[in-house]
């Protein structure tokens, strides 16, 4: 009752393959951009805005192109860091050497990103599963090594960090918490909104069909070495735009230690608990995984008295452990299938018949 | 009708193609035509090479030695990718669907080599993009309503039953609108109602949309009924060509495969 299509008609082609055909989903995504562009804005303290939005939106654009390569394109990646870290290097070099335009630079972190990924990719026409997970395993150490042993890549810095220096769009400073947030969500909605496009279209298509049957694909007309690797080109370039916007707008100050392979780990974890093949489903598993231990945490805190505190650190991470455990058994196709499932119900609820 | 070798006719010339798995001669020596317009059945035992034969037209293997021209131009080495983008379309005998994807996405799936749209316009999903994909959908709509699965247009094809399977998957091949449709066993495992109205979509594909058609199938019944002309296979080597009713009382096709004396 609540949600349905019944009584939505739909007369041409073009109504019915927009995003959001159904006139409750333009509300609801409506009111979400009211909330995010001027609710939070303008009612959030500094620490929402920093710790808790600003990474959850940049994990969820990285979860996104790591979506895109394995969940859609069925690839398997442990080297989505790694090309986070070459995204953010880039986009440092650009701002501190060349002083482009900070857009220009996020956007040149993620095309070096792409093409390095690409690169990284080719093995990916050969070999499939476990095994492009050790070719990919190669991307993770190599661009982590070059990191830490090129001194020129970091600017000379003897431990690798960078330091981002100030942002500026058409002359006004981005400087405030408020201002990295806006940046940052106006970049994840645009990335965003080009991803559905993608993979609702003759690309997104080709590469569900690589996913699901590489032999049928290839005799239906598509190339399988062109659309492997567009889909890791246009993976690392999320990768890349995401590691920009994590030393420009999140932290400020990074060393190669914030991409190393656990991150890999994570962001995979985002990918799995999110929903494979699904937009939304790398939104909510970011927010899983970027959210949930932060929450674990206040509600182990208010135990503090009762329980020794060794035991109160471990207690959050057995926690974490149990609730993945738990939403995996639940729903092993992840979060997003559980959003459908119940979109499902609100047809009929709460009048069944 | 049988060595009528008037060039134009001709849509495949498959020249003496050997095909070898390890020491196993899949094919051997196969020479054979198929014309334009017309529904060619090949049939055979078990391990006759028939599977093969239609692997080596798509490009999934190559022969060696021998040569496969398709309105004079050489298949032998192409990619399966390119020789689909000359028009060459083809059904699994098992059924190779995409499985996670909604019927509409599958037999869209099938005009892939005809979306030409660049990565920008689709991904702003703006001008050429989006033009392409309405206009695709109509022509996917059309096969969709002439296979009368309108019903079930958005539901994964992982989730239909096995006859569905096999007619979504005819749907995406003939979405191509291919000059050369390959049928590999369309009708296993189906009920004769099934059948029929497979038959009947084979026989509509040739009428409505001037296709031709080569199939291998099992079902003599059907096969004598749907296809102009037969080519026999067994262990590699054509043992005979010709129209259904040639075939029917052939000596050495009876021996080989119908059984000797009819039971």
């Amino acid at each position: 009752m609540l949600y349905r299509e019944c009584g939505v008609f739909k007369s041409t082609y073009a109504e019915d393959m927009a995003i959001f055909p159904l006139p409750l989903d333009k509300w609801g995504m409506g009111i979400l951009l009211i909330v995010a562009f001027l609710v939070i804005p303008m009612t959030a303290d500094r620490y929402l805005l920093t710790s808790i939005m600003i990474p959850f939106l940049i994990y969820s654009l990285s979860t996104l192109g790591l979506n895109i390569l394995t969940g859609y394109s069925g690839q398997l990646s442990l080297g989505h860091a790694a090309f986070m870290a070459v995204g953010a290097y880039t986009a440092f070099n650009l701002s501190a050497r060349l002083d482009l335009p900070i857009l220009l630079c996020f956007l040149g972190g993620g095309l070096m990103s792409a093409a390095i990924g690409s690169l990284f990719g080719i093995p990916s026409v050969r070999i499939k599963g476990f095994y492009l997970i050790v070719a990919t395993l190669a991307a993770q150490f190599t661009i982590e090594w070059v990191i830490t042993h090129w001194a020129w890549v970091s600017g000379e810095n003897v431990l690798g960090a960078i330091d981002t220096p100030p942002m500026e769009i058409l002359g006004r400073s981005i400087d405030t918490p408020v201002e990295k947030y806006l940046l940052t969500l106006v970049v994840v909605i645009v990335l965003t909104i080009f991803a559905k496009n993608l993979v609702r279209g003759k690309i997104g298509r080709a590469w569900m069909s690589i996913r699901d049957k590489a032999v049928a694909s290839e005799i239906i007309g598509v190339s399988q070495f062109r659309y492997k690797l567009l889909a890791f080109s246009v993976s690392s370039f999320y990768a890349g735009v995401a590691g920009a916007l994590i030393a420009f707008c999140h932290l400020g100050c990074v060393q190669v230690t914030e991409f190393e392979l656990l991150l890999s780990f994570w962001i995979l974890g985002m990918v799995i608990i999110g929903g494979m093949g699904s937009i939304l489903g790398s939104f909510l598993g970011a927010g899983f995984m970027v959210l949930l231990p932060i929450y674990i945490n206040r509600v182990v805190r208010m135990m503090a008295g009762v329980v020794p505190s060794d035991i109160l650190t471990n207690l959050e991470l057995m926690i974490f452990g149990g609730l993945i455990i738990f939403f995996l058994i639940v729903e092993p196709y992840g979060l997003a299938r559980l959003w459908l499932i119940i979109k499902g119900k609100l047809r009929l609820w709460p009048i069944p018949y | 009708m049988s060595m009528n070798v008037d060039r134009d006719h001709i849509l495949v010339e498959v020249e003496d193609i050997h095909i070898t798995f390890g020491g196993l001669k899949a094919l051997n020596g196969i020479c054979m035509n198929i014309n334009k317009g017309e529904i060619l059945a090949t049939i055979g035992p078990n391990g006759a090479g028939k599977t093969t034969l239609i692997n080596a037209i798509n490009g999934v293997c190559h022969p060696n030695p021998g040569r496969i021209v398709f309105e004079g131009k050489d298949l032998t080495n192409m990619r399966p990718h390119h020789v689909a983008s000359l028009g060459i379309a083809r059904t699994f005998q098992n059924v190779a669907l995409f499985k996670g994807m909604s019927v509409l996405d599958n037999i869209t799936m099938g005009r892939h080599s005809k979306i030409k749209s660049g990565f920008f316009s689709q991904g702003l999903y703006w001008g050429l993009g989006q033009k392409m994909e309405i206009e695709h959908r109509e022509a996917v709509e059309i096969v969709i309503e002439w296979l009368e699965i309108q019903n079930i247009r958005e539901t994964p094809t992982g989730a239909l039953p096995y006859g569905l399977q096999k007619k979504v998957e005819l749907g995406r091949a003939l979405a191509a609108e291919p000059k050369l449709l390959l049928l590999d066993e369309p009708m296993a495992g189906m009920s004769l109602e099934e059948k029929e109205d497979i038959a009947r979509f084979i026989l509509d594909a040739r009428e409505e949309f001037g296709t031709t058609i080569c199939l291998i199938e099992h079902d003599m019944g059907v096969v004598m009924d749907v296809s102009n002309r037969i080519v026999v296979l067994e262990f590699g080597e054509k043992i005979a060509e010709g129209t259904p009713e040639e075939i029917r009382n052939n000596q050495r096709v009876i021996n080989a495969y119908l059984g000797t004396d009819g039971h």
